[in-house]
């Protein structure tokens, strides 16, 4: 096999791999914050906050993420309105990843035994103080596998910025391919995504283990 | 934006041509992954040794790569080791080998959710670990995978998207043959193809949370 495209092409991989990182990392902490603010617009009591929540989270999970950053770069420059690729990488995937997240925190949240927020009630706690001091930290270990799955998504949902020329890991790997053969280079690419995804896997996994020992043993 | 020019008839009919092959290729994939994938389960759960370890390796390694990675390689790279497939085949090909993997975690995860109680019961009757696979530990288990199991399916529906990359012509691929002759026709077009996919799907889940709550219940 041959790899001396590496020589040539080396630049362009790492200025993949790291555009791919910086997407990720940016889409990462927007998700997280569409996610929380979703997930208690579904909680509100407010009927119009409920409904956005809801539709939001329906119509997002229900449409492919394709669609969406073509959205955001083909359909919004044919109004005169031109995002950067990094700008549409991070928002499509952050707007995509953040339906998925509201929806696991409000699952988690309603994972919560109801005899819970009632105890914490009837002993004088305010439901604010309930949810801070009783409900939340609960929630929270159910809650953070879920989306630790949704990050590992998120990092692999990130080469769709090749389909827009992105100049992700995934576009490094296309533009190569058009001098050299494309076995090598897909394999040099897995080994890459595995270098991101491997080890968010791993922390998932541990995650996962140890709080579900730590649930069975209350 | 020019929503006459959007929605002629020749364009709608060119879109439906597209939500054929999108509907082609999820739906044979959704079959072979689930059938492929559930093997691959079993396989993982019943902890048959070398198989297993070997079915592990194959089911991390695809979970942590791109499906458009995945798509690539089983197009260019056959094509590479002179293995020319239709470029329908190769997608769902690929769509299969990867949805398999997530197919086989979430079986494998229902059939550990089974009481280890029931097993025990079932043993005791006199079943054989055969029969107690059969008659007991798949039906109680399987049933618990139907929500994760839809939301895969969604998933590849929604996936099947990707393979504009290496232009399949399926809806995406259509829709932006479209938009690209007529640039003002750009977000009634992708609204439009969103409400397409956004359908099917919802349905779907409406469809997943009936069955929910009548088997699980």
């Amino acid at each position: 096999m041959d790899f001396s495209f590496l020589q040539v092409y080396q630049d362009s991989f790492i200025n993949g791999f790291l555009m791919t990182l910086s997407v990720s990392i940016t889409a990462l902490f927007l998700s997280l914050l569409i996610g929380i603010v979703i997930a208690t617009f579904r909680f509100s009591r407010v009927t119009l906050l409920e409904w956005i929540g809801t539709a939001y989270v329906e119509f997002f999970r229900n449409t492919p993420i394709v669609i969406q950053v073509f959205f955001f770069y083909f359909g919004l420059a044919s109004v005169s309105i031109n995002l950067s690729k990094f700008t549409v990488g991070s928002l499509g995937l952050a707007i995509y990843t953040g339906a998925f997240i509201a929806e696991a925190i409000r699952a988690g949240i309603l994972s919560i035994d109801p005899g819970q927020m009632e105890a914490a009630r009837s002993s004088g706690l305010s439901y604010v103080q309930a949810m801070r001091y009783v409900i939340l930290p609960q929630a929270l270990k159910i809650v953070i596998p879920p989306v630790g799955n949704q990050f590992l998504n998120l990092v692999k949902n990130s080469s769709v910025l090749a389909i827009i020329a992105g100049g992700d890991l995934m576009y490094a790997a296309d533009e190569a391919s058009v001098d050299y053969d494309v076995i090598p280079i897909y394999i040099v690419i897995a080994i890459l995504y595995l270098l991101i995804t491997v080890p968010l896997s791993m922390v998932i996994h541990y995650l996962e283990r140890r709080w579900a020992t730590d649930r069975q043993r209350r | 934006m020019d929503i006459q020019k959007a929605f002629t008839k020749e364009h709608l009919l060119f879109l439906l041509d597209g939500l054929w092959v999108t509907l082609e290729v999820a739906i044979i994939a959704i079959v072979a992954s689930f059938l492929f994938g559930s093997i691959l389960g079993i396989i993982r759960y019943t902890r048959i040794p070398v198989i297993s370890q070997l079915v592990g390796i194959y089911i991390d390694t695809l979970r942590n790569l791109p499906l458009l990675l995945i798509i690539f390689m089983g197009y260019f790279g056959l094509k590479e080791l002179n293995i020319d497939l239709p470029i329908t085949t190769s997608v769902i090909l690929s769509m299969t080998i990867f949805t398999s993997a997530l197919v086989a975690e979430i079986v494998r995860s229902g059939l550990n959710s089974v009481q280890p109680g029931l097993i025990e019961a079932a043993r005791s009757q006199g079943f054989n670990a055969v029969q107690t696979l059969w008659y007991v530990i798949l039906p109680l288990g399987l049933k618990r995978t139907i929500p994760p199991m839809v939301s895969q399916f969604v998933t590849v529906i929604k996936d099947t998207s990707l393979a504009v990359a290496i232009s399949l012509p399926e809806l995406t691929h259509n829709a932006q043959i479209i938009y690209n002759k007529e640039f003002n026709a750009t977000i009634p077009i992708l609204l439009l193809v969103a409400m397409i996919y956004f359908t099917i799907n919802y349905f779907l889940s409406l469809v997943s949370r009936y069955l929910e709550r009548r088997l699980v219940g």
